[in-house]
């Protein structure tokens, strides 16, 4: 075979086990492949020896016959996930060096499952921020550029060295976790495809905690089947996460090509928010052909609180932030400050020295919002009004199976295009965001290129629970799109 | 509502984070930014509604109340900044 990066997982998948190729091949491959592109900053941790090793074991299994899921497959872990003897840094200067003793269950579900670690991805500091800037490693780049420009894009974030990784073919595919569209932003500005399941699928034992009633895991990849076949493999109950659910993970490639004829799809009218790129808009108007054209029936539906969606989770993520981070003492693990005067004077500076400067200002609102007389005014009342998006999308789903909307407000921006200003930024996760706030599955999956020629997604919006519906539909959007874009490959050695 | 410099400094306090003189104002103008764009909260109608506080409606699971992990001290002790024979160390606290 040419060029092993190109496969996709599927691909590389059968390839494998047919034994036209070995694991071990399949692996060198895309250890070189990510050697070349250190430019990128995809990888913060490159465990080449591991991941020979574990594709040497994969050999050994497919020679016996006795083939998992993914069997060899090798894939990039977003570093929020504790790895067992790897170290695991959150994307932050407190956890620099910090070395997991154990392993989450995802990424431990991915190994019992065949999969082949290739290294640690590059993310936002504790996965806070759209972009991939707030990394303490420095930004990860995207591969993507615009057509007769040298200028450097974003990845999107906050798991931007996931979605790079897959976009520059670094991987087959890459876990990562999404808070308020950390999958979904970064798999639409990079081309790739990412599902984020609904709250409870995955297990989050072992990922490093920031907003744990809104935090979930799931994969980016380079296709709706790639993403069926991780989510399978990664989704489990857990003993360990009282919030994981116990129901059975179906098999999400099976129902792939059952089409959408008679799927009704919902086409929310408060997604038609002013300052969207009006080639964004056309995309959207576009996917709803795509579908009806596949026989599915088009509903307009109304989430009448969405404009309020963004404000509410930048009080109750910061909330949880504020409390999830409060482990870091200086004490137990992670950085400490030199020299500290008394206990208080550990605890200050060690935070203060080791959190980067979007972190503080969440731990300071967080803590601002819970505090005593405030309380009732901010945290109780974004509560109440969470309910209310929530309520939006349980009547809307009266009416409809599944919901279209556009992923990201406009396409890749330029690094340090939006670090000024904070809300700037925040306002980029405008069409995300209400999921997590309501806990639904989607997924997000490119449709096309704007006239620059980078890359442009559409988000599918599922019931609890109901991430088959989405793949189903996601494969249908894939088939009609035809998204054969692929970045130039500018930074390879 | 919006913070002072003196609610800025509480809060840092309050957080365990050191925030040094000079950055307090900055501070301060950051965090009523953001605090002026959640203001919009105030105009939704919340009356009668229940606080959303979990996403799944399914009751906490109860686990039998025994020991799952192993004794692994060492393990444990391996990230510590400061430790000395399974002990974590800090500065002094009591006098």
């Amino acid at each position: 075979m040419s060029d092993l990066t190109e496969l996709t997982l599927a691909e590389a998948r059968d390839a494998v086990a047919a034994k036209k190729v070995s694991s071990r091949e399949l692996t060198a491959a895309f250890l070189k492949a990510a050697e070349q592109a250190r430019t990128l900053n995809a990888y913060i941790t490159e465990t080449p020896e591991i991941a020979l090793a574990m594709a040497d074991a994969s050999d050994k299994r497919i020679a016996a016959g006795d083939i998992r899921p993914m069997e060899g497959l090798p894939v990039g872990i977003k570093d929020l996930y504790c790895t067992k003897g790897v170290k695991t840094t959150a994307c932050s200067k407190i956890l620099a060096n910090y070395i997991p003793q154990y392993e989450s269950t995802v990424s431990q579900n991915l190994w019992d499952n065949g999969a082949v670690m290739l290294g640690k991805l590059n993310c936002d500091e504790f996965a806070m921020g759209s972009s991939n800037e707030t990394s303490a490693f420095g930004n990860c780049i995207s591969p993507w550029r615009a057509k007769g420009s040298t200028a450097q894009l974003v990845p999107g974030g906050s798991s931007g060295g996931s979605s790079c990784a897959v976009a520059a073919r670094l991987a087959l595919g890459a876990t990562a976790t999404d808070t308020g569209g950390s999958i979904r932003c970064p798999a639409a500005v990079t081309g790739t495809t990412g599902i984020k399941p609904t709250y409870g699928r995955c297990s989050r034992y072992g990922i490093v905690a920031f907003a744990s009633s809104l935090d979930q895991a799931g994969p980016i990849s380079s296709t709706v089947r790639d993403c069926a076949i991780m989510l399978k493999a990664m989704a489990s109950v857990d003993a360990k996460d009282t919030t994981s659910v116990d129901l059975p993970v179906p098999d999400y490639e099976a129902s792939l090509e059952n089409g959408v004829k008679g799927l009704r799809i919902g086409i929310p009218k408060e997604y038609r928010v002013a300052g969207t790129d009006p080639e964004i808009d056309a995309l959207w108007d576009q996917g709803v052909a795509w579908l009806k054209a596949q026989g599915a029936e088009i509903v307009e539906i109304s989430l009448p609180h969405t404009k309020y969606a963004l404000p509410t989770y930048y009080i109750i993520a910061p909330a949880e932030c504020s409390s999830n981070l409060a482990r870091y003492d200086g004490v137990r693990y992670g950085h400490r400050c030199q020299d500290p005067k008394d206990l208080i004077d550990l605890y200050e500076r060690s935070r203060a020295e080791g959190f980067g400067a979007e972190v503080r200002r969440r731990i300071l609102i967080g803590t601002y919002v819970l505090s005593a007389g405030y309380y009732d005014a901010y945290y109780l009342r974004a509560q109440k009004v969470r309910a209310l998006i929530a309520r939006d999308f349980t009547e809307a789903y009266k009416k409809c199976d599944v919901i279209l909307t556009p992923a990201t407000p406009a396409p890749a921006f330029g690094i340090g295009e939006k670090v000024a200003d904070p809300v700037t930024m925040y306002l980029y996760d405008v069409f995300t965001v209400t999921v997590n706030l309501a806990g639904l599955p989607s997924l997000v999956l490119p449709a096309g290129v704007n006239k620059t020629g980078l890359p442009l997604g559409l988000q599918l919006i599922g019931k609890a629970f109901d991430e088959e519906t989405l793949f189903r539909a996601g494969r249908a959007l894939e088939v009609a799109a035809q998204f054969k874009a692929k970045p130039e490959k500018w930074w390879s050695v | 509502m919006s913070v002072d410099k003196d609610t800025v400094r509480r809060i840092a306090r309050l957080a365990r984070l050191k925030l040094e003189e000079e950055r307090v104002e900055p501070m301060m103008a950051e965090l009523n930014g953001i605090l002026e764009w959640v203001e919009q909260l105030k105009e939704v109608n919340v009356e009668g509604i229940e606080p959303m506080t979990s996403v799944v409606a399914h009751r906490l699971k109860m686990r039998e109340d025994v020991v799952t992990e192993p004794n692994n001290a060492d393990a444990l002790m391996v990230n510590a900044p400061g430790a000395a024979d399974h002990f974590f160390v800090v500065p002094k606290v009591v006098e």
